[in-house]
This record gives structure tokens, C-alpha cells and sequence, in this order.
């Protein structure tokens, strides 16, 4: 029998640490449902969501319940809608983007993600208008996630994408501007996205992927901090060990739970994410643990090493942990939904620099950032741009997930709500890059993508 | 299927009493027993077969974590394989 201390060891994880799954994602291919009279291929869609998603909320809650462990989040991932869209002469997709947010109302879970195109080589005549909707689409649904991606090591940048992407991004804010430029919380732009990500809001449902599956993404950095509190002051070896133990616990409970949804649920399972994924709780920290390590405050010299270490260790652990790992599998350090970070970056300790530097070292990128709303799009396109690059570069996915919140400045904070946290307003560089912008064009793929 | 069901707080006269009649009226079987103070904090621990429970799962969850709350305990079972899949390899 498990021993008592076994026991106790994980109610106290769940319970004082936040340990938790925090999302089980249903991805849904959609490749069935192109029509070329959109209003057909929407009620398709409509169908197909609903129908293989009806368990998924009640099955999720059964597990939930039988288990003890909370799960915060059920959520559907479909195929790019840009692939199913295009076979319509459809204008503008708004009217799948509400069809999803219908769906996603149906299916009671709380976020859609789908709403995306894969660009990194160039357009297509339904990516160009899946683009060209996205302001409006995420304005006027709730649920509705979405994502570009605009490179991929093999591919290099599409700069033409990154240029558009910086003014989708600003007219976004714009429409959204009474809840903060909100919409723009629910876009990301993409090197390397992965195909089976469960987490909002760069999920989407690959090309290569079975016609439905079950990918769960664990969290549980409160868990991890509490066990680096024991060895205070020990070499980077403990550390690192200690970390690598409670990774493979905090995943073998993800295994567990996917396995079973699966099972439920009659559909194959894909993938566990291996992901400390905060929120703004507090206790439920990815910048705690950081601190925990020996920083005075997240964004100080040494905590790119630190993160670098935290993220090696995670995988470590939770790859012997779980018999399939995918997604973006990594610590993620989103700055409005980390009470860690605001603090850090409330206190001048963390800058958007630096943070760039820390997405070399983990997933994924430059998430949940808010910038002034005056900043210029081309300024976006920049930042995007050298985020973009160190993926290329670096054969890892990175995004971008930012807000330029109309009328607000530096020192100002944005409430988003919920898990979105709240997001304090950080300094850009005032010097400007139209120019570079504006050449267009793709920057050719590096030299160790010839790997063939 | 088997279950853990486990009691922390703080010692006091009928709390098996008052956890195994709510398991014997439900038909739920007790296969094994342990009790301890850790910490001060008085924490049982039961394994049970609920393959034969005369009431759904989430009742019988509920009704426990209510006779734990009148008893001033905090009350949790939870399926076997959660501690199980986390412990053993």
C-alpha cells in the first residue's frame, strides 16, 4: 500500500501548491469540412465540433472528481481554419470565427484555438484573408484563439507576415480598446509552432495530426518552488535533481489524466506539455522559483541561468515521466499572468531586453507582454521579428503575444481578468525601425536547416 | 476500483465511527487501515474497494466531505491511481 507520507506528500501538492492539469484539449481536424459555399462549410464545422466534444467538460469533471486533482481547463484545438476557409470565396472568415465561438458555447469549454495560418513561406489566397479577419474576428468573438506562424528554421521569416502582423496586432488593440486591446491576448505569432500544443492561445490542430486527440498540459510551478525551499543554499546539482523529481511526479499525474480522458472518451491520446504554466495565484509562480534559486528578483543578472537550468530540469523529469511529450514543453514566463513577474517588472527589475534573453533558454517567448498603445506597428514588427529570429535561429519554437493598450503608458497596468492576469505597461525602444521594416521579402532559412 | 480516503485534523472522539458507517451503508468495503499524528495533525488513512457502492462515486464523495466538515476534518478520496502513477514506477 502507498505509504501515508506518499499520501499526504501529494494532497499537499494539490492542495497548498497549486498543483493542477491545467488544460485538457481536444484537438478536432477540420479537413472534412471545406465547402465552397462558406455558409455550408460552417454548419459542418458546427456539427463536428459539437458532436465529438459533447463529453469532453462532463468526462473532464468525473476525473476531476474521481482523482482529486482539479482541472482547470477544457478546450478544443481545430485544424487551421485559413485550410478549411479557402475553399470558399468567403471575403472575410468572420463568420467561421463565430461559428467556433458558437461551438466552443456548445461544448462548454472556455477557449477555442484554431483561428490560424501557417505563413512562414508565404500566403495562400484563404491565409491572406484569414490574416486580414483576425482584428475583427477575435473583437467580436469571445472564445476564439488564434495564431500565425510567420517562420520555421527550415523555411527562414517571412518578413512580409511579420510587417502585417505588427498592424493586425495595433488594429486588434484598437477594436479592443475599451477592455484594454484585449483581443490582442488572444493572438500569437509563431517560429516553429508546434502542431500539438494544448495551451491557448497558439493552439491549433496540425495537418499531420489523427482526425481527433487528447493532448494535456500539467502546470504546477508552486509544487517546484516548495521543494527548492528544502535545500536552501545547495549546489546547482541539487537542485537540479530536485527539480527533475517533482517534474516527473507533476507529470506522471498528466499521463495519468490524459490517459484516462482518452480512455473515456473513446479518442486516441497525443501528447502530455511538459510546461510550468503560472497564473497570476499566488504560490503558482514560474519567477518565485527563480527567486527561490538565489535572486533577489526575476530579471536580475544570473536568471537566464536560472531559467535555463529550470527548463533543462522540467524536461528531464517529465520526459521519463510520460510515454509521448510534445507541445511546447517548457517553463513559460507570461508576464500579466505571473505574479512574480508583474512584481519584477513593477519594480524595474525586469525589461523587455532581458526577457528576451530569457526566451533562449524556454518556451516559449514574449508572452502577455503590454506596451504603451503609441506604439508604432513597425516597432511591433521589430520586436516580432527578433523574437522570430532567435527561434529560426535557435531550432525552438518562440511567439509573441503582445499588447499595445490603446491609451495607456509606462508605469500604467491593464486588468485582462481571470487567468489573463493583469499586465503593467513596459518601455520599448524609442528608436525606430520602419525602414527595416519596410524592405519585405524572406530572410533565407540559416545554413544548419541544410540538414539533409 | 480502489480508493484512498484519507482524514487529517485535529483528534477527537468518533471519527472512524462516524467515516466507516457512512462506508458501510454505501456497501464500501475497508481493506486496510493506518492511522497517525504527524505534526500534531491526526491523519487516517483508508484504502477501500468501491466496486461494489451502492451510490455514484461523487456522492459518496460528497457525503464524506460533509460528515468530515461536521467533525471540524478535511475528508478526500480519491482514486488509487492518482498516488499510485505519482509514487511507483
Amino acid at each position: 500500500m502507498i505509504s501515508p507520507f506518499e499520501v499526504i506528500e501529494t494532497i499537499k501538492m494539490i492542495q497548498e501548491e497549486n498543483l493542477d492539469i491545467r488544460t485538457i484539449t481536444m484537438g478536432i481536424s477540420l479537413r472534412d469540412c471545406c465547402h465552397p459555399d462558406a455558409g455550408a462549410a460552417c454548419i459542418r464545422i458546427y456539427d463536428k465540433i459539437t458532436r465529438l466534444s459533447r463529453d469532453l467538460v462532463k468526462v473532464g469533471e468525473e476525473i476531476e472528481r474521481e482523482y482529486g486533482i482539479p482541472i482547470i481547463n477544457k478546450r478544443i484545438s481545430v485544424t487551421p481554419i485559413a485550410l478549411v476557409a479557402e475553399s470558399s470565396d468567403e471575403e472575410k472568415y468572420l463568420r467561421f470565427a463565430q461559428t467556433l465561438d458558437k461551438a466552443a458555447d456548445t461544448a462548454g469549454v472556455n477557449f477555442i484555438g484554431g483561428f490560424s495560418a501557417l505563413v512562414h513561406k508565404g500566403y495562400t489566397k484563404g491565409d491572406g484573408r484569414l490574416i486580414r479577419s483576425i482584428p475583427e474576428a477575435l473583437a467580436t468573438t469571445r472564445k476564439v484563439c488564434s495564431s500565425v506562424n510567420v517562420a520555421t528554421t527550415k523555411a527562414g521569416i517571412n518578413m512580409d507576415a511579420v510587417r502585417e502582423m505588427g498592424l493586425i496586432i495595433k488594429e486588434a488593440a484598437q477594436l479592443t480598446a475599451d477592455q484594454g486591446g484585449l483581443a490582442c491576448a488572444k493572438l500569437v505569432v509563431f517560429a516553429n509552432v508546434p502542431e500539438d500544443n494544448p495551451f491557448m492561445a497558439g493552439a491549433f490542430h496540425g495537418v499531420g495530426e489523427p482526425e481527433c486527440v487528447i493532448n494535456v498540459g500539467v502546470s504546477g510551478p508552486g509544487a517546484i518552488k516548495s521543494a527548492l525551499e528544502k535545500v536552501k543554499g545547495a549546489d546547482f546539482g541539487v537542485v537540479a535533481e530536485t527539480i527533475k523529481k517533482k517534474a516527473f511526479k507533476i507529470t506522471r499525474m498528466g499521463e495519468l489524466v490524459a490517459r484516462e480522458a482518452s480512455r473515456r472518451l473513446g479518442v486516441p491520446f497525443g501528447i502530455v506539455d511538459l510546461s510550468l504554466a503560472p497564473t497570476p495565484a499566488i504560490g503558482d509562480s514560474v519567477a518565485h522559483i527563480l527567486e527561490e534559486m538565489g535572486l533577489e528578483k526575476c530579471g536580475a543578472h544570473g536568471t537566464t541561468a536560472a531559467l535555463a537550468l529550470l527548463n533543462d530540469a522540467v524536461k528531464k523529469g517529465g520526459t521519463m515521466a510520460s510515454s509521448y511529450v510534445g507541445g511546447l514543453s517548457g517553463a513559460f514566463i507570461p508576464i500579466s499572468e505571473d505574479a512574480g513577474m508583474i512584481d519584477a517588472v513593477k519594480s524595474g527589475a525586469l525589461s523587455l531586453e532581458k526577457l528576451e534573453a530569457m526566451t533562449c533558454v524556454c518556451s516559449v517567448g514574449l508572452d502577455m507582454i503590454v506596451i504603451p498603445g503609441s506604439t508604432p506597428a513597425h516597432t511591433i514588427s521589430a520586436i516580432i521579428a527578433d523574437e522570430i529570429a532567435i527561434g529560426v535561429i535557435n531550432n525552438k519554437t518562440t511567439a509573441v503575444r503582445i499588447i499595445p493598450a490603446p491609451g495607456k503608458e509606462v508605469g500604467e497596468v491593464v486588468e485582462f481578468g481571470g487567468l489573463l492576469g493583469s499586465g503593467p505597461v513596459m518601455k520599448v525602444s524609442q528608436f525606430g525601425s520602419s525602414d527595416f521594416i519596410q524592405r519585405g521579402g524572406r530572410v533565407p532559412a540559416p545554413i544548419h536547416s541544410l540538414s539533409n | 476500483m480502489r480508493a484512498v480516503l484519507t482524514v487529517i485534523g485535529k483528534d477527537r472522539v468518533g471519527i472512524i465511527a462516524g467515516i466507516s458507517t457512512i462506508l458501510a451503508q454505501c456497501n464500501v468495503n475497508i481493506l486496510d487501515l493506518t492511522q497517525t499524528i504527524m505534526q500534531d495533525i491526526f491523519t487516517m488513512m483508508m484504502l477501500v474497494d468501491v466496486s461494489k457502492c451502492s451510490i455514484s462515486f461523487s456522492d459518496l464523495s460528497d457525503s464524506l466531505e460533509s460528515k468530515g466538515s461536521d467533525l471540524g476534518l478535511s475528508v478526500k478520496i480519491q482514486h488509487e491511481d492518482i498516488f499510485s502513477s505519482m509514487h511507483r514506477i
